[in-house]
């Protein structure tokens, strides 16, 4: 258990520079490439990154407004993308076990969630004691935000010139992290839902491509809470 | 686009975003952290967030889909295989995964 405060923020340091914090730069790398080439500013890149942080919807805004789609349907294409915010966000919170904290300063942890802080912390929390996970929480995401907005700045600037085999690479570190981060997670019915959603997927994209990971999370994670309630059932009760 | 039309489009898509993760607070501000309803969409949030990965490592629509299949499933076994054989360190399977990925492109194409 890590109870210090200093421990705390040591740790969330650590575990952020340690991997995510470069995946994110470089993934992000790639978006402020996307938004020098779509025609937006600098300045634009680096407030999308900050306001928006969901890879999904902004890849969806800047792809958008690079084919000329009309304003309704990039915002619309953009918010269904990043769904998952809401179902993650009711996830997340109870977990800091903050209790009491005020309406606006939710909305600021919820502003400030991403699927990084959202699988790292998940992994982590159980390991801090439970008045310092906020802090874990707002160091981390803070640490691996800075490395997101300053890696869309040198993907827009076009700073960093890699080989292609290298870039490749980069780009299938970000769900391999995940991946892993996800393997070990412990729960019958997390781990039911998300088997479910990877079968799901495919059939859903093929179908639905644009609400693919609503119905996937709707359905998948249906599955899995039933299949774990059922299971449970006729083991112990 | 003139320069105003895409501050727009980016202050709208944040906003459009934070609509998603404002209407998460208030739900979790009236349920109970115990109760099903609670279970059942930390369920929904695992199931999106695996078939988010599933895409983008089965199904991507990044430069990632000009790499083929078997190549793709040797590195996710790579990068397992490095994970588990060092006391599950994240670096470790990261590293292992993408490295073995960049060179099996540059040495079968």
């Amino acid at each position: 258990m890590i109870h210090g405060r200093h421990d705390v923020i040591r740790k969330a340091l650590l575990d952020s520079l340690s991997l995510p914090a470069f995946i994110l730069f470089f993934t992000m790398m790639g978006f402020g490439s996307l938004m020098q080439k779509a025609g937006f500013g600098a300045d634009m890149a680096a407030v999308a990154t900050l306001l928006i942080w969901g890879l999904p919807g902004q890849l969806a805004m800047v792809e958008l407004s690079a084919t000329g789609q009309g304003m309704i349907a990039i915002v619309f294409a953009c918010s269904l993308a990043n769904a998952r915010f809401m179902p993650m966000v009711v996830s997340f919170i109870p977990a800091m076990a903050r209790t009491g904290a005020s309406l606006p300063r939710q909305l600021l942890d919820a502003q400030m969630l991403s699927i990084n802080s959202w699988a790292v912390c998940l992994r982590e929390f159980p390991a801090i004691e439970p008045d310092h996970r906020h802090l874990y929480y707002i160091t981390f995401a803070s640490s691996i935000l800075t490395a997101a907005v300053v890696g869309t700045l040198f993907g827009f600037y076009g700073a960093v010139i890699l080989p292609a085999v290298l870039v490749l690479g980069l780009i299938f570190t970000s769900p391999l992290f995940f991946a892993l981060v996800l393997s070990t997670t412990p729960g019958r019915a997390e781990r039911l839902s998300m088997l479910a959603g990877c079968l799901i997927v495919p059939v859903a994209k093929y179908y639905f491509p644009s609400v693919d990971l609503l119905i996937t999370g709707l359905l998948g994670g249906s599955l899995g809470f039933f299949a774990a309630r059922f299971w449970r059932g006729g083991d112990d009760d | 686009m003139t320069t105003e039309w895409l501050w727009i489009v980016v202050l709208a898509c944040g906003l459009a975003t934070f609509a998603w993760r404002a209407l998460g607070v208030v739900v979790v501000r009236r349920i109970d952290p115990r109760g099903a309803f609670f279970q059942w969409i930390t369920c929904v949030s695992y199931a999106m967030v695996a078939g988010l990965i599933f895409r983008m490592l089965f199904l991507p629509e990044s430069e990632l889909a000009g790499v083929s299949l078997p190549i793709r499933l040797a590195a996710i076994a790579f990068a397992f295989a490095a994970f588990f054989v060092f006391g599950r360190r994240l670096v470790a399977g990261v590293l292992g995964g993408s490295l073995s990925l960049s060179a099996m492109i540059h040495f079968i194409g």
